[in-house]
């Protein structure tokens, strides 16, 4: 047990916390049990209503098309978001004032702007006045994603640049490079190395995103799984298989990103932190390096 | 030029746009509360020396932070409301509110325990190792050392976490809260599709007036509180 508030635990602590071990679990598995006593009595524990939601027809009709679906955002909106994040993030951090300023406004704007709100937008623009586009929903879902991720990526790259040593950019400098060529050949690789394990936490968050498109009507995993339950009655398990296969999924993604940013940071002179998986992944502060 | 105005100003008096930004804020003031008190408890028993609540914790924190938002809204109204019939308030708008504000909360109250637990994770081994070895107990080592630097190295991601639960809070549109900005910017957007850009510019406005005070009200607290290492 590393924890910087516990020393290490003398006998009588040790005789406590097996004690608040004992209650706590408990307490925990006591709230399990009424959770699934009070899931009985209202019918939700039938097997019918489960095996509905579980069975071939189920996942071969509904779910796997529909998490094909919601990959395919996912996987569009990633490729879109990592371009637009350089390419702001270097914009951000050009020596010119006016594409300085342009990015920041930008990226800014596309930060505070909710993603729900931006796809709805997007969609009602498509279906009004480019009817042209032929997979509105998609196509509402992976630029909103685009313009919400990109711009947290462009952050990341700005910080991941500013957080690399003074004397890596010098040192470009001092062999003759001028800044464009500094910035791409010396700082950015690094950045971008440093700044993978936060990509990976970010993807996280896009993927979980991706499910707004319910909204919009786009067919991915959980608006199949509320189809299926409107045919069977069980939104209740179908949603609890949504939600694990996108627990599954994220908690791979996450675990990914915990070992990249270990394995990584013998790699660069940058920070290798991975992100929080909301928000503004650059607000979680550094832990110190002897833990 | 002169129908557009008038055809803006009657759509400005037919819908309430602040009155919708005043729902997101009070869906995000009930929600931060109840998950800023989940959150800490979750932290504590996150960061306890005892295994049982350490795991309960973790599995919290694991399930609810990696489900997206829109699955917890949903499942609040198409399960516990339809299926399990829990009803939050008598008036049926106030119940999807209140529905709306639990799945809100459940969701973020991980991420604050996230937020609080980086903060213990900033102090460094060496001060805890100093408060035992100038003979203070536990409890006044917590008290005095460990805990006030903690809750300065968490208001950075604290505000962070405020800032995505405001812009969240407009996923309350798939759990029926009809009078939220998202709901009402589509309506509004679908009762006059000219004013479409307008529209949009208006709500996006509103969201970074909102979150950038907060953003900038973070950072300033934070330089300011944070001890520098």
């Amino acid at each position: 047990m590393t924890s910087v508030l516990f020393d290490a635990p003398g006998p009588r602590a040790r005789r406590n916390i097996l004690v608040g071990n004992v209650l706590g679990a408990v307490a925990a598995l006591a709230l399990i049990a009424w959770i699934l006593s009070v899931l009985h009595t209202k019918g939700q524990l039938d097997s019918r209503l489960w095996i509905a939601a579980l069975d071939a027809r189920a996942w071969q009709h509904y779910y796997l098309p529909g998490l094909i679906n919601t990959l395919r955002a996912a996987a569009f909106a990633t490729v879109g978001a990592v371009a637009f994040g350089i390419l702001f993030g270097m914009g951000r951090l050009s020596h010119n004032v006016v594409v300085r300023a342009l990015s920041g406004v930008v990226v800014e704007f596309f930060r505070a702007v909710p993603v729900l709100l931006m796809m709805i937008f997007l969609w009602l623009l498509f279906s009004r006045q480019m009817p042209w586009i032929e997979d509105r929903p998609f196509t509402a879902v992976v630029i909103a994603l685009v313009l919400y991720n990109g711009s947290v990526i462009a952050e990341l790259v700005r910080s991941g640049v500013r957080n690399l040593p003074r004397g890596q950019g010098e040192a470009g400098l001092a062999i003759g490079l001028d800044r464009g060529q500094v910035l791409r050949s010396v700082q950015l690789p690094q950045a971008l190395v440093a700044m993978l394990p936060a990509l990976v936490s970010q993807l996280v968050v896009v993927l979980k995103d991706s499910a707004l498109g319910q909204i919009i009507t786009y067919p991915e995993l959980l608006r199949a799984a509320q189809v299926l339950a409107s045919g069977e009655q069980n939104p209740m398990q179908t949603l609890t298989v949504a939600a694990v296969v996108f627990i599954l999924l994220n908690y791979g993604l996450s675990v990914l990103a915990q070992w990249l940013s270990r394995s990584l940071s013998s790699r660069t002179s940058g920070r290798t932190a991975a992100g929080a998986g909301i928000g503004n992944p650059l607000a979680a502060p550094v832990a110190p390096a002897a833990r | 030029m002169d129908d557009y105005l008038a055809g803006f100003t009657e759509l400005f008096s037919r819908y309430d746009v602040v009155g919708a930004f005043w729902v997101n804020i009070q869906l995000t003031f009930w929600a931060g509360l109840i998950a800023l008190a989940v959150g800490t408890l979750l932290a504590l028993m996150r960061i306890s020396p005892v295994a049982s609540l350490r795991l309960t914790g973790t599995s919290y924190v694991t399930i609810f932070r990696n489900t997206p938002l829109t699955i917890i809204i949903t499942f609040m109204v198409l399960v516990v409301w339809t299926q399990l019939t829990v009803t939050l308030a008598p008036d049926f708008n106030a119940n999807f509110f209140w529905l709306a504000v639990v799945g809100l909360a459940v969701y973020h109250a991980a991420f604050v325990c996230e937020a609080i637990r980086s903060g213990v994770n900033t102090v460094p081994v060496g001060q805890a190792e100093a408060a035992r070895a100038i003979g203070l107990p536990f409890l006044a080592a917590a008290r005095l050392v460990i805990l006030p630097q903690a809750f300065r190295g968490s208001v950075a991601p604290l505000g962070n976490t405020l800032i995505a639960l405001l812009k969240n809070s407009t996923v309350a549109a798939a759990g029926s809260v009809a009078t939220e900005t998202a709901s009402t910017m589509k309506v509004m957007i679908e009762f006059s599709p000219n004013h479409l850009y307008a529209i949009f510019f208006i709500f996006a406005m509103g969201y970074v007036i909102l979150v950038i005070p907060i953003g900038l009200a973070t950072t300033w607290l934070s330089d300011r509180l944070a001890v520098k290492r």
